[in-house]
């Protein structure tokens, strides 16, 4: 619990921090001032959300444990469980993450469009922040260096922002004369921004999506069980990759 | 004037003609209606008092008025059609109609009117009957206020609520339909009046026309119907302050038009509808003065399409504006008022100085391949729209508003 607290009041103090905090402020009051129609303001909004929000939660998260290594190895000296160590880390690390999105996002939000579909774009907000501090750990554990540490992390942001829908689209079109209502599903799980994204626009009721692929999706993610299922899946990403780092990390030499 | 006439004519004639009136007092066994209509001379009225009558397929066959008092239930005992009129100049009103047979070899109805003209059924229900008001080969007949609501679940065990063939000078007022497989449905109708009818919930289309020409549809409501509205292969269509709302689905539009030529759309509102206005194979049409609000996709227009006028439209709000399915433009698109419209106005005239582009890329493939909605808002999707609007490649680019209008239009 020490090492939480003390990691939480040092990120705090960190200028990033507090920039990212006003970045996400400036940003949901000036999309939500900017916009008349609350509806469209979301809507940028969670563009918006949807990109930053796993970018600056990785990069920040990697760089604050390569620049605390020696700190965590001090820690490591000490009589401590390595797995507790890391989790510790994590904790502290998803909480100022956690802290900075609230009042950057979620106080606008709340201010200004009070919904469901305002509530659950901070929940996709907070679940990806979680997701992607996650993330990072497993990068800055898997590799030594700093340099190529980042490498990881940045690539792991284009990845599931950018590169897996290039590669869905490629396969919706290569297999576009098979009925893939089912494997849409699918690929939507497998990457948590995408989910994400689907959940909040199914809450949106944005009328394109009404369509029969829309219908597929509605009927699976829009009743509470489908509300599980997509809290289920992000979990698991939140869980896996802290599994994988927590294994490498009690056996790493450091 | 002449029509004015015409109205007054018929509204009159029961009582300028009409010696008698005959009043059908006992609801009981054997036919009193049928024996009251046997025994009446033209021009006489009938009333008739309350009560269930179950005549076995009631039968006008002389120019005689027929009013229920406190809607008398005509029963068809899910059996027999309840009234055929095959007689001129004929009101029916006040009466609810209920229980008509079932037939999938015959169209049994609640009224049905053989070759007869100036036939009035006004003011009536119809309720769980088969076919609601059929009309056969007739013209200036009036079918105004009635409520004709039945239980079809799809459109195969399920008949029409208002059913007009081969008419002509019809005129469809005010009334109310549900639960039909089309809420209206048209065959070989000409210049006709259909207006201030709502039309929802309909198993199939809430209005469906084929080769009826020159007819005018005003003021009507279609909502929520299982498949929108759908009309083909007619011309002289005016369309006038029309509210479609509410279709959703796959194959649902707001209005499909197949092979309608030389026609008006004006003044009217689609709101939140998966498709607003389905275009295909249609010539010279008018579209403008119309709201889109709240649609999947505002209009859909296929390159079959020529020498189609949109203007003056208000797009509001609409996940897509427009959607075609190829790179030939032979309609005009001008002077429309387009949300997501980000051009400047240095002349300060209201009108934009840079064209708009309505169609996005996203809006084609979406369309060639539904299931990339999944990926809809992606920022990869963001990214491939602005590049294609930098360097327009696959949309076409000759689909431009060259004069958008920068604020809303105020319409009615």
């Amino acid at each position: 619990m020490k090492i939480i607290k003390y990691i939480i009041s040092d990120i705090i103090r960190n200028k990033i921090m507090l920039a990212y905090t006003v970045l996400l402020l400036a940003i949901s009051l000036s999309v939500f001032n900017l916009e008349d129609n609350k509806a469209k303001g979301l809507l940028s909004l969670m563009s918006v959300i949807l990109i930053v929000v796993p970018l600056v939660s990785i990069i920040f998260a990697t760089i604050y444990i390569y620049n605390s290594a020696e700190f965590i190895e001090l820690l490591v000296s000490q009589p401590l469980k390595r797995t507790r160590l890391l989790l510790s880390v994590y904790s502290g690390l998803a909480i100022s993450l956690l802290l900075a999105f609230l009042i950057g996002s979620g106080i606008p939000v709340l201010i200004y469009s009070p919904s469901i579909v305002g509530g659950v774009l901070i929940a996709v907000g907070m679940g990806l922040t979680l997701v992607f501090a996650s993330l990072a750990i497993l990068a800055s554990v898997l590799a030594r260096e700093k340099a190529k540490g980042m490498g990881i992390a940045i690539l792991l942001w284009f990845y599931f922002s950018l590169i897996y829908d290039g590669i869905v689209l490629f396969i919706l079109f290569q297999f576009s004369d098979y009925p893939l209502e089912k494997a849409s599903i699918v690929f939507s799980s497998l990457n948590p921004i995408d989910l994400g994204r689907v959940v909040i626009l199914l809450k949106m009721d944005v009328s394109a999506m009404m369509g029969y692929t829309g219908a597929v999706f509605k009927e699976f993610f829009g009743g509470n069980w489908g509300s599980i299922y997509s809290g289920g899946i992000i979990l698991a990403w939140i869980v896996a990759p802290l599994y994988l780092s927590v294994r490498r990390f009690n056996r790493k030499d450091l | 004037m002449e029509r004015f006439v015409q109205v007054i004519l018929c509204l009159c004639l029961p009582w300028m003609a009409s010696g008698k009136t005959w009043h059908v007092r006992q609801a009981g066994t054997g036919h009193p209606i049928q024996h009251a209509l046997d025994l009446a001379a033209p021009g006489d009225t009938i009333l008739v008092d309350k009560g269930i009558y179950t005549e076995k397929g009631l039968v006008i066959r002389k120019p005689v008025c027929l009013r229920g008092i406190d809607w008398p239930i005509l029963d068809g005992e899910k059996q027999y059609e309840i009234l055929a009129v095959s007689a001129n100049d004929v009101v029916v009103e006040g009466f609810h109609f209920q229980y008509s047979g079932v037939s999938g070899w015959h169209d049994i109805a609640g009224v049905k009117i053989y070759n007869a003209h100036h036939v009035t059924i006004r003011s009536n229900i119809l309720d769980h009957t088969f076919f609601g008001i059929y009309c056969l080969g007739s013209s200036n007949c009036t079918l105004s206020g009635n409520t004709i609501h039945s239980d079809a679940d799809n459109d195969i065990q399920s008949g029409n609520g208002i059913h007009c063939w081969k008419c002509d000078s019809m005129r469809i007022l005010d009334n109310e339909i549900t639960r039909h497989r089309d809420g209206i449905y048209f065959e070989f109708v000409t210049h006709s009046l259909i207006r201030g009818n709502r039309s929802f919930s309909n198993a199939r289309y809430g209005l469906h026309f084929m080769f009826s020409h020159n007819n005018v549809y005003e003021r009507n409501l279609f909502r929520h119907n299982e498949a929108g509205v759908s009309v083909m292969f007619s011309h002289g269509v005016t369309m006038l302050g029309n509210t479609f709302t509410e279709n959703w689905g796959g194959s649902a539009y707001g209005i499909l038009m197949k092979e309608i030529t030389d026609s008006k759309v004006i003044g009217n509102h689609f709101l939140n509808n998966t498709s607003g206005i389905y275009m295909e194979g249609t010539t010279r049409i008018l579209v403008t003065e119309n709201t889109f609000s709240g649609n999947g996709w505002a209009m859909k227009i296929q390159a079959s399409c020529s020498d189609d006028v949109i203007t003056r439209n208000n797009f509001n709000g609409n996940t897509f504006d427009i959607a075609t399915n190829g790179s030939l433009v032979l309609n005009t698109f001008n002077a429309n008022y387009w949300d997501k419209y980000e051009g400047y106005d240095l002349g300060r005239d209201g009108i934009g100085d840079v064209p708009y582009h309505p169609v996005s890329l996203y809006s084609m493939i979406a369309e060639k391949n539904p299931t990339v909605m999944m990926l809809y808002h992606s920022f990869m999707v963001g990214l491939l729209d602005k590049s294609e609007k930098v360097i327009p490649s696959i949309t076409p680019e000759a689909l431009r508003d060259d004069k958008p209008f920068m604020k809303p239009l105020r319409l009615p």
